[in-house]
């Protein structure tokens, strides 16, 4: 059998430890599919895999099973979902009937978001599904996903990039009726950036985190929400070598700022990525230009707003697996 | 006396009348309800017809036109005090027969419940007249009919809208703006006469419902955050507040601003003592006030069956719920 791996793995499909036998990724950004899909799997499932799929931390699913031959056959099948899901929103997909044209930048994941949420302070999957628009296809490794508020649900602490809703509360102290609710809370939950003062109400901007929960806790609207903001968090990582929760980069930043932070981040791979490996994820190269050389690239052109701010120096710290140190 | 409009007619009424009227009404305020990407209907000030809600059942009520959420009464120093200046204009009210029925329970309490009128209320309340917006279908939740709020005879006046047609009956000195932009027409208010929720209200109320373990439920069930009360056009209860400026100790102002019989620290006593410490009981006193307490001493109910306190009750606590079973209890003990 003479396959090119470079190539099948570019069209999302796997290297497996059964020789000959490969598994689909099918993308769901944002998570969120129209069932109708579900036959289109189950059938690729039936007819060329083992009738399983396995679902993915990302979302996506999985469809283990599939002899290499039935490639092209796979990629027919599945031209509904790439035209349905992906040139839908926008994804310029070269032929649809040759399968997914790049694997290197995973599936958009997020949280449930405010279609269903009380929590959430905007809709995630659609922030996905303008994410996936952007960054998709590519070949760079990144891994991107979108949570409705700082609970972060969709674990945007273990991406690349994590992006996080935020709601700026703005409050009316003719509506306040010093009941309490929204300053015990924020203590109990979030940050403490609530005090009482003369039987009104004061928010610590610097401290807030911009949950959200005093405006869903106050019974009378005297917080209510402004435009939406944005949280991004970076570098975040499993991984063998040194695995480490994201850093807050920006808040308090647009949408129109995530994205062209986004699309910057590719340019800076781009400059930077060491092109004598196989692949390099994004972190590792921050951790070779430092964070100073990626923050100065990808804020290129960037609009911070009025309450944009930008970490200053970011300790990314994570863990090394230092048996030594463990077990002397 | 009957009226037809267009929208624009109707609206150089308005227009004709705003010298000397505000008016106020239910108002979509678009990204401002609590949740992300959702609104809230609340009274505000409208300046056309078109601005006002006429889907969705207002979250708040009308009350907090003339019983402000935060009042200050009067400005101090250490040489005396002075009250703030009102407004000479007056006030139209847009609203459903149920809140229009609101305003008798709010005068009780303001201006009959003891040897002294509130002056700070009946300034306001004064100048208000009412329109009424008819209602055909009613909201979720709605029990007015149960309540016979679902009627209100007393309006300035009466509002049908239908296809971009509005027909109004008029009993007020404001007839000159009608007839000069208007077509007279045949109007006689209809009220509806069926709502989906119903509640029977026990006429006797036994004193062993008092100590009830129904009201059990609610110590469990209620998170004391008093959305049901905010809500109510029907609860008056408010707090005072001195406040002593924070750059200034010597100058303030008192203040006057709503409280609610859910929230904790209502019944709380100098010393600590607190008089309904569980949410049960204040679910039994608040419940009683509506349907008994108050027509002990006034003879007629306070709540007017706008549905209000269950549209909002983040635990879905149904209050009219709770009344039936009330009743239901009560016609066990009376037998
Ligand atoms: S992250 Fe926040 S918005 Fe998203 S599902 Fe969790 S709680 Fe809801
Ligand atoms: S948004 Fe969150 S952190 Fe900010 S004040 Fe409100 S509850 Fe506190
Ligand atoms: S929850 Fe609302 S009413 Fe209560 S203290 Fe906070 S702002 Fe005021
Ligand atoms: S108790 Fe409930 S239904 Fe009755 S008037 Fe108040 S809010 Fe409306
Ligand atoms: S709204 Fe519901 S939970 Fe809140 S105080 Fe009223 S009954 Fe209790």
């Amino acid at each position: 059998m003479d396959i090119n791996t470079k190539q099948l793995r570019k069209n999302a499909f796997r290297v497996t430890k059964n020789r000959g036998m490969t598994a689909l990724r099918i993308r769901v950004p944002g998570g969120n599919l129209e069932v109708k899909y579900f036959d289109v799997i189950k059938k690729v499932a039936e007819n060329f895999g083992n009738g399983r799929v396995h679902i993915t931390t990302r979302q996506g699913f999985e469809v283990p099973g599939i002899p290499m031959e039935k490639i092209p056959e796979v990629n027919r099948m599945i031209a509904p979902i790439l035209d349905g899901i992906e040139t839908a929103v926008g994804v310029e997909i070269p032929d649809l009937n040759s399968g997914y044209p790049a694997a290197g930048t995973r599936n958009v994941s997020a949280c449930i978001g405010n279609s269903v949420c009380p929590f959430a302070n905007l809709n995630s999957g659609e922030v996905a599904l303008k994410i996936e628009k952007l960054i998709y296809p590519n070949d760079y490794h990144v891994k991107i996903a979108v949570t409705g508020c700082p609970n972060d649900c969709i674990k945007a602490h273990m991406q690349d990039i994590g992006i996080i809703g935020m709601a700026l509360p703005v409050y009316d102290s003719y509506r306040c009726i010093g009941c309490g609710a929204c300053v015990k809370n924020c203590r109990r939950v979030a940050t403490g950036a609530l005090s009482i003062s003369n039987y009104k109400v004061k928010r610590d901007h610097r401290r807030c985190i911009g949950c959200g929960e005093c405006i869903l806790k106050c019974p009378t609207s005297a917080w209510t929400r402004e435009d939406k903001y944005y949280r991004l968090v970076i570098m975040g990582r499993t991984g063998k070598k040194n695995p480490r929760i994201a850093q807050t980069f920006l808040e308090w930043v647009a949408e129109e700022a995530v994205m062209k932070v986004i699309a910057n981040m590719y340019q800076y791979i781009d400059n930077h990525i060491d092109r004598s490996l196989p692949k390099e994820h994004v972190g590792y190269i921050v951790d070779r230009t430092g964070y100073p050389v990626f923050r100065q690239e990808v804020l290129l052109g960037v609009d911070l707003g009025q309450l944009g701010r930008v970490a200053e120096s970011i300790n990314f710290g994570g863990y090394f697996y230092e048996r030594t140190n463990i077990f002397g | 006396m009957g009226f037809e409009f267009t929208m624009d007619s109707f609206n150089k009424v308005l227009e004709d009348i705003s010298k000397n009227f505000i008016f106020y009404a239910p108002r979509r305020i678009p990204g401002k309800g609590a949740f992300s990407d959702t609104d809230v209907v609340v009274y505000q000030e409208v300046e056309g017809f078109g601005q006002i809600e006429l889907d969705e059942k207002s979250r708040f009520s009308p009350k907090e036109v003339i019983n402000p959420i935060t009042q200050t009464l009067f400005y101090f120093n250490e040489n005396g005090y002075t009250e703030p200046e009102t407004n000479n204009k007056g006030i139209i009210i847009f609203c459903r027969p149920c809140d229009a029925n609101s305003f008798k329970r709010l005068d009780e309490i303001f201006l009959n419940n003891g040897p002294f009128k509130d002056s700070y209320y009946e300034s306001l309340r004064r100048k208000v007249k009412i329109f009424v917006i008819e209602c055909v279908q009613g909201f979720e939740n709605c029990f007015c009919v149960s309540m016979g709020t679902n009627r209100f005879d007393d309006y300035d006046a009466f509002i049908r809208v239908a296809e971009d047609r509005i027909t109004c009956d008029v009993k007020d000195n404001l007839l000159p703006a009608f007839v000069k932009h208007g077509i007279s027409a045949e109007m006689r208010p209809d009220f509806i006469s069926e709502n989906a929720v119903k509640v029977a209200i026990p006429d006797q109320v036994n004193k062993t419902i008092f100590t009830h373990e129904m009201w059990r439920e609610y110590s469990e069930r209620c998170i004391a955050c008093g959305r049901c009360t905010v809500v109510c056009p029907t609860c008056t209860c408010f707090t005072m507040q001195d406040i002593f400026y924070e750059d200034n100790h010597k100058c303030g102002e008192r203040r006057r601003v709503w409280a609610s019989c859910m929230i904790d620290g209502f019944t709380e006593v100098a010393g600590g003592h607190d008089f309904r410490p569980d949410k049960g009981m204040r679910m039994r006193f608040k419940a009683m006030h509506k349907i008994y307490d108050f027509r002990k001493r006034f003879g007629y109910n306070m709540c007017v069956g706008c549905g209000r306190c269950d549209d909002v009750c983040p635990e879905y606590i149904s209050f009219s719920n709770c009344i039936n079973k009330v009743s239901a209890l009560s016609r066990e003990v009376n037998g």
